[in-house]
């Protein structure tokens, strides 16, 4: 990363090397290796079993009925004397052919289907919704079975018949991913480049339909080799293709003369079954990079920069609520770690509003989380002090902070609707703290839940005490979330971006919230903005960060009036001047208004 | 007095409704408004105005229910598909969220040249024009083998802004383009945009929320409000002494970056509130 | 509310009469010469007429569909084409045993596979890797085949359970507990696996949502937050996913019956098919499609009554 004052700001360190091909990939991966092998095996024996088998498989002879492996038959004879071996192979290669044969009947009507009516809606859409309903409606092999009394025994048609009764599993997932794409900005752009529609969809909408087809293509493949064994197995099959199903129905209903007779098509089976399943999740974690690579033994945290010296304008703040000194927080990697925050100090006054300001990955969020012990999964506190009036909090367990968080620490977050349950009320969000944090009765939780929504400006608190979040305006949630915030009488509150979600007008009354309450309750603020004017608004002190690392800080006039670091002056230069542009030659400047255009 | 370039006529854009029988819902209710060669009209609102909305009708995104669009005084609300992809040379687009507005699966040549391939430009040709865009929006001439990932939003936009420009356009609609980029970065993409114009003649259609970026790069400005058109003139005097109410409030609502100034403006915004509120009642006496 | 509940049904039983249609023209029109067949080879033609008569395969296909479809609609499916006994009766008589045993296995696997997926989401670590390998197992070998490995070893080499046989739960409870036991854990071990990984992601997936940090924020304990807040909302993919497994237990327990030698829908279902008796294979997929169309609906009701924006609407 360079530093921000360069004329081209720079790319996120993404240095991984270009993708390697798909299947060197997969081969390195510790499922995907030895299952592929496996499968390549199962293949060529299923190309060349038919030639290669050294007996007729279907072949009876009277002497070689449930005759021992050796003499010419590898292992031996069945119930009719046939050879195990030979229509071991020949099975193998049937039944991988009925694997193919339901994948590709159901891949090419799922797919095709899937793309027309993700991409175009109307009655393709309707139909398939339909016809997909109508294959959840009944297990398949019913289906295959009632299917039987009509087409007889015959397995390439029955295979056809369950390809064509799973397609609805292609169906829906081209056309989920058809749908996510097709609202993706790149094929708005790519239509107002001026693509045809057959060219979109050849460009954009295929490549990203691939990964998921491939993905499922495995484990349909399984579905039907697992499907043609089990209809084989009721000896519903075709008698003239020996297949896995009909040796282990052979082979079951002579447990009793040979337990071998059931061992290898099991075996046969399960194992490629199996191998098909890991492939599958192989291909998901390589391809979607889900694969959870536990780290083998992370090396110690150790500081990774230098750290800026911190900027401080006039004295720092006397016996301040909060102390940060020093502190760094990091995320576990796969064999590094990766630090969001380097070297943070803070001094928040008691009582006063304090604003963090920085850029998207600037590490100011990262800082308020760290302070609430609400770090996200994998993050840590690696270093350095977080004082709270005297009681260090770094360190502190999950309980004990808890003794803190929602008492005399709260909570303000950046977008409100994600942050309500949306399954609750807006009452029982406010209450079941109340009563299980306060240990109110649950009567009083529910006056002072109404008085805390009249508080923080809601006209109709018992409507608003009701409701459900989607029934609320992005405004009216922040505000309830302000609520809650300030239920406990907190003295120290932490916002983060609490307006950023917000329309510009909505923002102005939150912000006039804050301060009321601030002077009503006597709380400090930890605000985390990117936003100078809310700064300008609300703060008595600034520090500025960036990178992980406070680099200025002091009372909020002094620092916009005379900003000491050079990244503070580079972000005030990037401020809208505020000049506006002279009015262009030959345009009267009195703005004439459109015709009924004013209601 | 220049031809308008863009001309835009009581447009309405009605959604259908879901659900039977329901009323379909009308994102822009009667909107005019025009765009001369070389000029930028800022259209400023906040979300659910229906600004991006007007945008997306101008470019056959959105259904155009009454009204008319036209450019160069051809009625361009309901054009052929043949005439449409025509046009496409003509107007082009730069979306808000540098994210999702390039393909992750293809290089950033490959977006580039997309609008090259349909009026089948020779493969040198485009190579030359891609290195060419490239140029002009500051990104190094390599980058047009690389893949999105590679880039920060910021210089994502860039490649947006030079995939606009691969035509030649008189028009480009930029809705809401710096909005989701840092302050340092928005100001660099703001400085290309001016750049350009100085330099190709373009017009642009610029969409935003913010009404100080509206001003630095406008020359005249619309306001809009639930999908209404409330203000329209001048850029300065829209964004320093609005007339109607809402721009005021608007206007007093967006926080500066000076404390002392902020809290004039604070106590501005609060007696503008009374006044409005006492106006309303009377309104409603 | 009501409005998504009635429509849900309207759509169950236009769902069931079209299959109705489309399996009757299918199965009706495909089958042939099912007099003769009937009749048995050597009969006279007028015998065989005589059969065909009887059973009104000599009327026109459409006067068929209608004769057929007034008589479903009074819940009578018309009789076995080979002993005369009536569809109804003889298929409401096995697909109880073939429900029972998919209710079972399903119950079974919501208690283990919700209890299993919550603990991995919740800890992580070793669970987590059981529930994947379950997830892959389950995914892998289907019913039957770990059916076969139970018997084989549990009965026929251990001789814990019976290998085959069913004993009715009126006879003694006992006996058909033990005559259950196998099938129902074949069936069940191959679905645990799927519900607790679906359980386990969506769980993550809410306890990685924004509100869960809220609460964590408000001091609530951790345990009031993953059985209040996380459970509740991860209950929609969960019950989703255990209705798609009943429509898969209910087709493994078809064949796992011919393996115990229940006496359930899959016995019936292969005799009628391998001798082409239209009717009975009929009124199987009928009734089995409502049984599955009813849950369906059930489940569908329920995701919508614990979202607050439909149960509102």
């Amino acid at each position: 990363m360079s530093t921000a004052t360069t004329p081209v700001d720079t790319a996120p360190s993404d240095t991984r090397a270009p993708r390697a091909h798909l299947l060197r990939r997969l081969m390195a991966n510790p499922l995907g290796g030895p299952a592929i092998v496996f499968l390549l095996f199962v293949a060529v024996v299923a190309v060349i079993g038919p030639f290669v088998a050294p007996n007729d498989p279907s072949a009876t002879s009277l002497q070689n009925i449930f005759a021992p492996p050796g003499d010419g038959l590898v292992l031996g004879g069945d119930s009719a004397g046939r050879d195990i071996f030979s229509r071991l192979l020949v099975a193998t290669s049937f039944s991988i052919a009925g694997g193919l044969l339901v994948a590709a009947v159901a891949s090419a009507i799922g797919v095709t289907a899937g793309l027309v009516a993700g991409y175009f809606g109307g009655w393709v859409d309707t139909m398939g919704s339909w016809f997909t309903a109508l294959t959840m409606s009944l297990p398949s092999i019913i289906v295959l079975i009632a299917a039987r009394s009509v087409i007889g025994p015959s397995m390439w048609l029955t295979m056809a018949i369950f390809g064509v009764f799973i397609s609805p599993v292609y169906y829906r997932v081209v056309y989920n991913s058809v749908r996510a794409v097709r609202n993706e900005l790149y094929v708005d752009a790519a239509r107002t480049s001026g693509l045809s529609t057959p060219r979109i969809i050849g460009r954009h909408i295929l490549l990203a339909v691939r990964a998921p087809v491939i993905l499922l293509t495995s484990g349909i493949i399984a579905a039907g080799i697992g499907m043609q064994a089990g209809f084989d197995f009721l000896g519903l099959g075709d008698p003239t293709i020996p297949t896995w199903g009909q040796m282990l129905n052979e082979g079951f209903y002579n447990i009793n003369r040979s337990g071998l007779l059931v061992l290898w098509p099991s075996l046969a089976l399960g194992l490629t079954l199996i191998a098909l399943t890991l492939l599958g999740t192989a291909l998901r974690d390589e391809l979607e990079g889900t694969g959870d690579e536990r780290a083998k033994k992370l090396p110690a945290w150790t500081p990774s920069q230098e750290s800026d010296p911190l900027l401080t304008h006039g004295e720092p703040v006397p016996d301040p609520l909060l102390e940060v000194d020093g502190l760094a927080v990091a995320y576990e990697g796969k064999t590094y770690w990766t630090t969001v925050v380097h070297d943070a100090r803070l001094r928040v006054a008691r009582g006063k509003t304090h604003g963090l300001v920085g850029e998207s990955g600037s590490g100011k969020s990262q800082t308020a989380f760290g302070i609430l012990g609400l770090l996200p999964m994998g993050g840590r506190v690696v270093d350095g002090s977080i004082r709270f009036d005297g009681q260090e909090l770094v360190g502190l367990s999950y309980d004990d902070m808890n003794k803190l968080r929602g008492h005399r620490i709260a909570y303000v977050p950046q977008e409100p609707m994600s942050n309500l349950d949306p399954a609750f009320t807006v009452g029982s969000q406010l209450t079941d703290p109340l009563v299980i944090v306060q240990g109110l009765s649950r009567a009083e939780a529910r006056e002072r839940a109404i008085s805390l929504l009249g508080l923080v400006g809601i006209p109709d608190p018992q409507r608003t005490f009701d409701s459900y979040p989607h029934q609320l305006s992005g405004g009216m949630a922040q505000r309830v979330l302000i609520a809650g915030a300030v239920a406990s009488h907190p003295d120290l509150l932490i916002a983060d971006e609490p307006t950023t979600a917000l329309d510009v007008t909505v923002q102005a009354e939150v912000l006039d919230l804050l301060r009321d309450l601030q002077q009503e309750l006597g709380m400090a603020i930890l605000i985390v903005t990117h936003n100078f004017g809310v700064v300008a608004d609300l703060c008595d002190h600034v520090s500025v960060m960036r990178k992980g690392v406070i680099v200025e800080t002091g009372a909020a006039e002094d620092v916009f009036r005379e900003p000491k670091h050079p990244y503070t002056q580079s972000l005030f230069d990037a401020i809208p001047s505020g000049a506006p542009r002279a009015p262009l030659p030959g345009v009267t400047s009195s703005g004439d208004l459109g015709t009924g255009s004013l209601s | 007095m220049t031809e308008p370039l863009l001309t835009v006529d009581d447009l309405v854009v009605e959604y259908p409704a879901q659900g039977f029988r329901a009323k379909p819902f009308r994102a822009v209710k009667g909107v005019s408004f025009d765009i001369r060669p070389g000029e930028t009209v800022g259209l400023v609102g906040e979300s659910g105005s229906g600004k991006t909305t007007i945008g997306r009708a101008i470019l056959g995104l959105a259904p155009v229910s009454g009204g008319t669009v036209s450019f160069r005084g051809e009625d361009i609300s309901h054009p052929s598909t043949a005439r449409r992809r025509e046009l496409t040379r003509n107007i082009q687009v730069v979306y808000q969220d540098p994210y999702s507005s390039l393909n992750p699966a293809l290089t950033i040549g490959d977006s580039l040249t997309e609008p090259m391939i349909v009026r089948k430009t020779p493969k040198a040709e485009a190579a030359r024009r891609v290195r060419e865009l490239l140029d002009m929006v500051q990104l190094p001439a390599d980058s047009a083998t690389r893949m999105p990932r590679e880039f920060s939003g910021g210089q994502r936009q860039r490649i947006a802004i030079a995939r606009a420009l691969a035509l030649d356009p008189s028009l480009i609609i930029c809705d809401e383009p710096v909005s989701a980029l840092d302050l340092s970065t928005q100001a660099r993409v703001l400085e290309l945009f001016l750049e350009i114009q100085e330099r190709t003649g373009v017009a642009y259609l610029f969409i935003s929320h913010d009404l100080a970026v509206v001003r630095e790069l406008s020359h005249r400005v619309a306001v809009l409000y639930h999908g209404e058109l409330v203000e329209w003139g001048d850029g300065d005097t829209v964004t320093s002494t609005p007339e109607h109410p809402y721009t005021q409030r608007l206007l007093l609502a967006s926080p500066v970056p000076d404390p002392l100034q902020q809290a004039q403006r604070r106590a501005d915004r609060l007696r503008l509130k009374e006044i409005q509120a006492e106006q309303d009642v009377q309104a409603a006496l | 509310m009501l409005k998504f509940v009635g429509k849900r049904l309207l759509a169950g039983i236009a769902l069931v009469a079209a299959l109705s249609v489309l399996t009757f023209f299918l199965l009706q029109t495909g089958s042939s010469d099912t007099a003769r067949r009937i009749a048995g080879q050597s009969a006279t033609e007028e015998a065989v007429a005589q059969v065909e008569a009887r059973l009104g395969l000599d009327q026109p296909v459409m006067q068929q569909f209608l004769n057929w479809a007034g008589g479903a609609l009074r819940g009578d499916f018309g009789v076995s084409w080979f002993n005369g006994q009536p569809v109804t009766d003889a298929v409401l008589s096995r697909i109880s045993v073939t429900v029972s045993l998919a209710v079972g296995s399903v119950v079974l696997t919501a208690l283990i596979g919700i209890v299993l997926g919550a603990l991995a989401a919740t800890r992580r670590g070793w669970l987590d890797r059981t529930v994947q390998f379950l997830g892959v197992l389950g995914q892998a070998i289907p019913g039957f085949l770990m059916a076969l490995f139970l018997v084989i070893v549990f009965a026929i080499k251990l001789d814990w359970f019976p290998a085959t046989g069913y004993t009715k739960p009126g006879d003694s409870v006992n006996e058909w507990l033990l005559s259950i036991t196998l099938p129902v854990v074949a069936l069940t071990i191959g679905s645990i696996g799927g519900v607790a990984q679906q359980v386990r992601g969506s769980m993550i997936d809410v306890l990685n949502r924004d509100f869960v940090r809220t609460l964590r924020s408000r001091g609530l304990p951790v345990r009031r937050i993953v059985f209040r807040h996380v459970l509740r909302n991860a209950a929609g993919p969960a019950l989703s996913v255990l209705g798609l497994q009943f429509v898969i237990l209910l087709g493994g327990a078809v064949i796992v019956e011919q393996l115990f030698s229940i006496p359930g829908l899959g016995p019936l279902a292969l005799t009628s098919t391998s001798l082409g008796d239209i009717p009975i294979v009929m009124g199987i997929v009928i009734m089995t499609a409502i049984v599955v169309t009813i849950v369906n609906t059930l489940v569908d009701i329920a995701q919508a009554w614990l979202n607050p924006k439909v149960r509102l609407s």
